[in-house]
């Protein structure tokens, strides 16, 4: 997941960055839609894997604070007179502070123990939106959310995006790279060994859990501009499962890999989607697969293929 | 705010003993999860899938014979052998490659599992809801303390202790069972006494499913069967796990008991918010409790 600064990769990223600028002027709406959409679930997996590859956290229900963010957004826009902008900056914030408090209770335990009871309390969540009409709208959620006019369009909506997408990319890239990066991937690498050289590990993991859903946050206040819709499975643990699945197949090893998993899981269930209304089983087919030939992922495959550089070594210490 | 507006001792009375034949059905399908967790270390999203098509089949065998007395047991015993047969060639198939892989990877691939047959209940069964109808005998009430009782949940609330004493029986008395939970603390020294291990892990999976299927077709006549009960339950069954105690069956029993009568009684206190009493108690538990009421396996 390390990775050094350089050169070439910034500029790649630059360009890669230019040409998506292009994409509204010569694509058609349902794609530059699609593109947007995928921005969002991008981010959403690139934040998860702070926790996951990262930090090896077992962070089963991470749509938690993706639904947070989505639904403070739609909250601020629908039941205040307040300026829907602040709404945007709210939603990091309030996902974090839910993710303080479930890491709080969480971080006690590891493994599969961590990530039940962090379902169990994502449950909890979900069960509470899922039932309080009056004010989360139940099960039938919130729609016809209107967003302000600059980001209304199906091309504002991509603008914002693909700025809000490779800002918080950036940052996060500078996290990973980061002195604390490097101690959360040692915690994930031998935690004894971390805490005997005086790093404190569960603050390290707690803040790595913050981290991630600030980031989760973000994500679901794009989603409700790209949709102009929340409702409550975007915080049910299916999604949750979905997100790690998205890891999974880019690689949980690389640091773009997510965002490519999320890619091709989205163009799946929209293209797919138009053929049968089997697409989950074609989902689970390729996960098994996945799983049983290809556990580091696409982009993992074709790192190990080209690159020999301190990649393989990291993940047979794993 | 119907704020615990309509207790009264009749209903309580009779809520509790809803939440006690809820608490067989989450039983049966948590103690099947809790085996396959204990013993092979699987934690298996899928079990919740095994559940749908238990109540599926059991749908389908009871309207091939007819409904009726006859056709209502043949379909209660038909259905958890089926899931069973399926669940054997999933780990003879599939599993039995996979158990040297960590937790995460065997959760998502149940969760692939779970997805496929999702669809493939959709495919066959269709996305209607479906319902099955209790044959004349297990129909209406009887009458407790003056206060009416479904006769069918009565039927439940027997079952669930059969159910744990079976299970109890089959752990601890018998020969398959002991090597089980050798096998759970040490699978190699097992191994190396020469025992096929590999069956026995087998044996417990199917087990396992079994109860899933069981669970299944005994909860059918009690609700709509429908796509999605599969979500619905398996959270439940591992929370109900988790606060148990991994992989102890009486910590299921336990955990079960503690999620059916929270969640029945929960209905009176605040009827918009029941579903999210249970979720509460479970938080609690585990905030004090963090590995489970009683002792896990692990």
């Amino acid at each position: 997941m390390i990775k050094k600064f350089s050169w070439k990769a910034l500029f790649l990223g630059l360009a890669v960055f230019v040409l998506l600028l292009f994409v509204p002027r010569y694509l058609p709406r349902f794609q530059v839609y699609l593109f947007a959409l995928i921005f969002a679930t991008g981010l959403l997996a690139v934040s998860l894997n702070m926790v996951l590859g990262l930090g090896g956290m077992y962070q089963f229900h991470h749509a938690v604070f993706y639904g947070i963010g989505a639904y403070t957004v739609a909250l601020f826009i629908t039941k205040t007179s307040l300026s829907p902008w602040l709404g945007f900056i709210a939603a990091p914030f309030v996902s974090a502070l839910f993710s303080l408090v479930i890491g709080l209770i969480c971080v006690r335990l590891s493994k599969l123990y961590f990530g039940m009871l962090q379902i169990s309390l994502g449950s909890l969540v979900w069960a509470v939106v899922f039932r309080w009409y009056s004010f989360t709208g139940g099960d039938d959620g919130i729609h016809g959310i209107s967003v302000p006019d600059l980001i209304s369009s199906t091309g504002g909506a991509y603008y914002f995006s693909l700025a809000v997408t490779a800002l918080c990319l950036v940052i996060m890239f500078r996290i990973v790279n980061s002195p604390f990066g490097r101690s959360f991937q040692a915690v994930r690498d031998n935690p004894e060994r971390s805490e005997a050289v005086g790093i404190n590990v569960k603050r390290i993991q707690l803040t790595g859990m913050v981290i991630a859903g600030i980031f989760a946050g973000v994500s679901g206040s794009l989603f409700v501009v790209i949709e102009g819709s929340v409702f409550p499975e975007l915080m049910f643990w299916t999604l949750s499962l979905e997100i790690i699945i998205m890891c999974l197949l880019g690689g949980w090893f690389t640091f773009l890999g997510p965002m490519l998993g999320a890619a091709i899981i989205v163009l799946l269930r929209t293209f797919v989607g138009i053929y049968t209304e089997y697409w989950t089983m074609i989902l689970g087919i390729v996960l098994m697969l996945l799983i049983l030939f290809l556990p580091q992922g696409v982009l993992g495959f074709f790192q190990e293929k080209f690159e020999t550089d301190g990649m393989k070594t990291i993940r047979e210490e794993k | 705010m119907d704020f615990a507006s309509n207790i009264t001792l009749s209903a309580l009375f009779q809520q509790t003993l809803v939440g006690l034949s809820r608490t067989t059905i989450l039983f049966i399908v948590a103690s099947g999860l809790s085996l396959i967790l204990g013993v092979l270390r699987i934690p298996n999203v899928a079990h919740g899938s095994l559940y749908m098509i238990g109540a599926f089949i059991m749908y389908s065998v009871n309207l091939f014979f007819g409904g009726g007395q006859a056709g209502f047991w043949i379909a209660v015993i038909l259905s958890p052998v089926a899931v069973a047969l399926i669940s054997l060639a999933v780990e003879r198939g599939l599993f039995q490659h996979l158990y040297e892989r960590e937790h995460l990877m065997l959760l998502l691939f149940t969760f692939s599992i779970t997805l496929v047959f999702g669809d493939l209940v959709k495919m066959i069964w269709g996305s209607d809801y479906r319902c099955v109808d209790l044959p004349s005998a297990f129909q209406g009430f009887f009458t407790i303390f003056g206060f009416p009782f479904p006769r069918y949940n009565l039927l439940l609330i027997i079952i669930g202790p059969v159910v744990a004493f079976a299970l109890w029986f089959l752990t601890n008395k018998t020969r398959i069972g002991k090597i089980a939970r050798a096998a759970a603390v040490d699978r190699e020294m097992v191994g190396a006494v020469g025992i096929n291990v590999s069956l026995i892990f087998a044996a417990v999976f199917v087990i396992g499913c079994f109860l899933a299927g069981l669970g299944g077709a005994l909860v059918a006549p009690t609700q709509n069967i429908r796509q999605g009960m599969d979500h619905a339950i398996i959270i439940e069954a591992f929370l109900i796990v988790i606060m148990g105690g991994l992989g102890n069956i009486w910590g299921a029993l336990l955990g079960a008991l503690i999620f059916g009568l929270t969640d029945s009684i929960g209905i009176l206190v605040w009827p918009q918010f029941a579903i999210v009493f249970p979720y509460v108690v479970v938080v609690i538990v585990l905030l004090f409790c963090p590995k489970g009421l009683l002792k896990s396996t692990w």
